[in-house]
């Protein structure tokens, strides 16, 4: 499947967020705000596709996300890396990312975080699954970084409105 | 047979539910004075408290007189259904018998109710993280329940021969996940009115009915 227009409708996106804020900082926040958005309704398809069962640790949860979810939505396999010693820190590392194809960030935009939907999706869906995280790009090829690097730290599980049979 | 489909949210409010066969058990009769059943009200109907005959049960309703279906306990035009048919100048008249059929408020309350038998289910289990309620089983129906991992249940009542239903809850949570979640209008744990998720269901109702007690390809 042809993945152009999945690039350009984010861009287009990208641009006319750009123009309605004027300011990168909104923009990222905007960006995260429509992932959040997307990620708590996407874990129900992801969940209903893949069959995968819960998670019982943050390595399980991040083998999840980079071999199922990312190969399922954006057809890439990021490697895991970077684990904290307590094992609540890890990073991703994606060689290519499919959202900033034939992208280029202008002077003028060099705080956006082209890809900062993909931070709410990931928040999004976790905290469905009862997992408080914070995500964030730590590098971007975009900015002349030689990878592109997504930190997730686990930050609690969320305790309130357990589904039954969690506690 | 499949009868009916729940789903619930997160908090235990039903969103959806839709009735996809009930068996038909009403039963339509003339009757002359005196009335050899005895009626009785319950709750807002009237019912048969005594006097089983034709089909005629213990416990069926009053759905309509002469035709009009009645109010709960009043006629369509208002009267007491008690007294109507107290009164001999008013026979000979036809009644319909029933089993009374749940009001939406109703299900959403029972709905409600087995969200906390299901939460009680968990609480009683000997093992940590056990599924819940899967299965409820009575000599007419199975109801079975699946509850994702983000605490929706999806609940399907069918008849207790019917296979295949692990199945169709999975499916029906795909179809959750592409025809309300995909669609932007539709709020998270709101009630679902969305037409395309309703067709797909109702799609799936069938496949899975078409399949027969042994399974699909049967």
């Amino acid at each position: 499947q042809n993945s152009e227009l999945f690039t350009l409708t984010y861009g287009a996106l990208v641009t006319q967020l750009c123009k309605d804020y004027e300011n990168d900082d909104d923009v990222n926040k905007q960006l995260d705000k429509m992932g959040y958005n997307i990620g708590v309704r996407l874990i129900e398809d992801f969940l209903a596709r893949s069959n995968v069962g819960r998670c019982h640790d943050f390595r399980e949860t991040a083998d999840v996300i980079a071999k199922i979810a990312f190969k399922m939505y954006l057809g890439i396999t990021p490697s895991i890396t970077n684990w904290s010693p307590a094992g609540d820190e890890f990073s991703l590392i994606l060689e290519n990312n499919p959202l900033v194809d034939f992208v280029e960030l202008p002077d003028n935009h060099s705080t956006l975080i082209y890809s900062n939907l993909l931070c709410g999706v990931l928040r999004g869906a976790l905290e469905m699954v009862q997992m408080a995280v914070d995500v964030k790009f730590v590098q971007d090829t975009l900015k002349g970084d030689s990878v592109t690097e997504i930190r997730m730290k686990f930050i609690r599980r969320i305790e309130d409105n357990l589904p039954a049979g969690e506690e | 047979a499949i009868f009916s489909v729940y789903v619930v949210n997160k908090a235990g409010g039903l969103i959806y539910q839709l009735d996809h066969y009930a068996p038909r058990s009403d039963t339509e009769k003339t009757f002359s004075f005196p009335l050899d059943l005895v009626l009785r009200p319950h709750d807002e109907r009237v019912v048969v408290a005594f006097g089983q005959r034709d089909g005629i049960r213990v416990g069926h309703a009053v759905l309509a007189i002469n035709g009009a279906e009645v109010n709960g306990r009043f006629t369509a035009d208002g009267k007491d259904v008690l007294e109507f048919l107290s009164n001999p100048a008013n026979y000979p008249v036809s009644i319909r018998f029933g089993r009374h059929r749940l009001s939406s408020n109703e299900k959403l309350m029972l709905a409600s109710m087995f969200h906390s038998l299901f939460a009680i289910g968990s609480q009683l289990s000997p093992e940590v993280g056990s599924s819940g309620i899967e299965m409820l089983e009575t000599d007419t129906f199975k109801l079975h329940c699946f509850q994702t991992l983000t605490g929706i249940k999806f609940m399907v009542l069918a008849d207790p021969k019917q296979t295949g239903i692990d199945a169709l809850l999975r499916k029906i949570y795909e179809i959750y996940s592409d025809f309300a979640l995909k669609n932007p209008f539709y709020s998270l744990e709101m009630p679902i009115r969305c037409e395309l998720f309703d067709q797909n269901l109702k799609l799936a109702l069938e496949v899975a009915e078409k399949a027969g007690p042994f399974g699909p390809g049967s």
